[in-house]
């Protein structure tokens, strides 16, 4: 069975979940074998997670060439990776960066490229959510390597044994590969939230709010949920871009989504529509948002949402 | 010096977008503008033009698309850009990733020829494709620095520096021209046309290419040649109606958390 590379998302060797889910979705179209770009102490922790989703092998790619550059070492690393192994596929996590590295991967390769893939089937169909969640899309790579970015939440992870042999992989970097140059790094503040775009729930604030995120996380919270923000919210400067939904922002697509105080523009729906269950919490009946939900309250989210959180409390006793 | 901006002419993102029989974006029967997102690649490239007073720098718009398309450079020349570029050829409708930066780039190598192209500026994303890997692609294709997704953009000789939201992180990324550029909806408002400026757009100088100017064949891009290929559009089924509750004395919350424990969420 041929190999299939999956890049592994982590933070500083923290394997995040949207690699198993990953892993997962890459056993329908072989075997999969893990990417590892990190420190190469880390590598064999990283190989005890993965290989209980099935990963045969771990590469591990020391990042001391790669992570002062932006994107072009990666895909180097990735292509002669690929000409080694000749995959069946390549799947990444898809972030910007990722898709920056598959676009160049593509090239390199010669390879067709679906972006945003929300699901891949056996045989490399994929499912894709496009037009601001409007359309679905299905389409292969009939050229090449498939190369496909994969959204989180796309698949439930499934365990499954894998022997998980570290092999590290010495990649060679071009000097014209290291032309744009990491200057500095100012990691951001954990939340200790839910990461927005891994969340089961998703709780965002609007222009509603008028600047007063307190309702919003306070709910947030009593739901074990994530905290977003509409493009509204973060022009006007009450939450950082990093919390933004919609088409410029983050993409989820969590079991849950509550509006709060969002009239429900293109640019938020986009980001949003396709979640399983959609609540809203505005003043304006006429809100577009409340041609998307499931549930929607009309009312003032500054008195709506602190009584729910009350009496989620007590309910939880 | 010659700054190139890319802009892309994509259906109305509050029309009602569809697809063509052959499963290719619908972009003539639905009406079209210049991306949203691109405005902002247009914007800085003015910013960098006058911040750098005394200097000799031109702006040089690009698109590739149908006819219609030229209204994207039309836009961007009546913002302030100086030329402008249109590529057309029916051979290139239904390129994918592939193919449209295979023309960009050599179209930005033709432009580069013949005036320079010491930066080259995009858009994050395109409205319709939402893909974000065209520029990492053109700097793939030209050789040049990629630096990309910047919400802020900084230059002094021929540094540059931007700032650059990451998943887990901000970071400053920097190179030395030329570059490829791409900046987010972050990185400053994008103008509106004055009216001088629509006047004065009339006048400017506006080239039409084909694939053959570009040394391109018919069968090097296109809908049969894509390394991809749409199998199946489904317009999403319309949501059904949900239960939309008036809140009065307080009764809303009860309502909300009701629903909420009612689908298990509590």
């Amino acid at each position: 069975m041929s190999e299939v590379l999956v890049v592994v998302d982590h933070a500083d060797g923290e394997v995040k979940k949207p690699t198993y889910e990953l892993l997962t979705i890459a056993r329908r179209l072989g075997e999969p074998s893990a990417v590892f770009f990190g420190s190469p102490e880390q590598g064999d922790t990283v190989a005890e997670k993965v290989k209980k989703y099935g990963a045969a092998k771990v590469y591990v790619v020391d990042d001391a060439q790669i992570k002062g550059y932006l994107v072009a070492p990666k895909a180097e690393a990735l292509q002669q990776l690929a000409e080694k192994t000749s995959p069946a596929a390549v799947l990444l996590p898809s972030t910007f960066e990722n898709k920056e590295v598959a676009g160049r991967l593509a090239i390199k390769l010669g390879s067709g490229l679906i972006t945003d893939a929300v699901d891949v089937a056996e045989g490399g169909v994929t499912t894709q959510s496009v037009f601001a969640g409007n359309y679905t899309v299905q389409a292969k790579v009939t050229t090449g390597t498939p190369i496909i970015t994969v959204k989180p939440n796309s698949a439930a992870p499934e365990e499954a044994d894998g022997a998980g042999a570290v092999e590290a992989f010495a990649a060679t970097i071009s000097d014209v590969a290291k032309t744009a140059q990491v200057v500095a790094t100012q990691p951001r503040q954990s939340t200790g939230r839910p990461e927005l775009t891994e969340a089961a729930i998703v709780v965002s604030g609007g222009r509603g709010t008028g600047g007063n995120f307190e309702p919003v996380e306070g709910f947030a919270d009593s739901l074990g949920a994530a905290v977003g923000a509409s493009r509204a919210a973060v022009d006007s400067g009450w939450m950082p871009h990093a919390f933004q939904v919609g088409q410029t922002g983050k993409t989820v697509s969590p079991q849950l989504y509550v509006a709060n105080g969002i009239s429900g523009a293109i640019q938020h729906r986009a980001g949003m529509q396709t979640s399983k269950t959609i609540v809203a919490v505005n003043k304006d009946p006429e809100a577009p948002i409340f041609e998307l939900v499931d549930f929607g309250v009309v009312g003032d989210l500054h008195t709506v949402l602190p009584a729910a959180t009350q009496k989620i409390t007590e309910r939880k006793g | 010096m010659n700054i190139v901006v890319c802009v892309k002419y994509v259906p109305d993102a509050t029309a009602d977008r569809k697809f063509e029989d052959d499963n290719t974006v619908d972009r003539v029967g639905v009406d079209g503008l210049l991306s949203e997102l691109d405005e902002y690649a247009v914007e800085q490239a003015l910013q960098f033009r006058e911040k750098r007073e005394g200097e000799e720098i031109t702006v040089t718009a690009l698109t590739v698309g149908p006819e219609k398309a030229v209204d994207a450079v039309r836009k961007a020349l009546q913002m302030g850009a100086d030329s402008g570029v249109h590529v057309v050829d029916d051979a290139i409708a239904g390129s994918d990733y592939l193919g449209t930066s295979l023309v960009l780039a050599k179209a930005i190598e033709k432009i580069k020829a013949d005036t320079g192209a010491d930066l080259v500026v995009c858009g994050m994303a395109s409205t319709d494709a939402s893909g974000s890997v065209v520029p990492a692609m053109l700097a793939e294709r030209l050789g040049m620095p990629q630096v990309t997704l910047a919400s802020v953009v900084e230059s002094q000789g021929d540094q540059v520096r931007i700032k650059r939201d990451n998943e887990g992180s901000t970071e400053v990324i920097g190179a030395t021209l030329p570059i490829v550029l791409s900046v987010t909806d972050q990185s400053g408002e994008a103008r509106y046309p004055s009216f001088k400026g629509i006047m004065a757009a009339k006048k400017k100088p506006l080239e039409t290419w084909s694939l053959t100017d570009l040394g391109l064949d018919a069968d090097q891009v296109g809908l049969s040649v894509a390394y991809t290929q749409v199998e199946d559009t489904t317009a999403r089924p319309p949501r059904t109606a949900g239960e939309i509750v008036t809140d009065e004395d307080g009764s809303g919350a009860g309502a909300l958390v009701d629903f909420l424990a009612s689908k298990k969420f509590i």
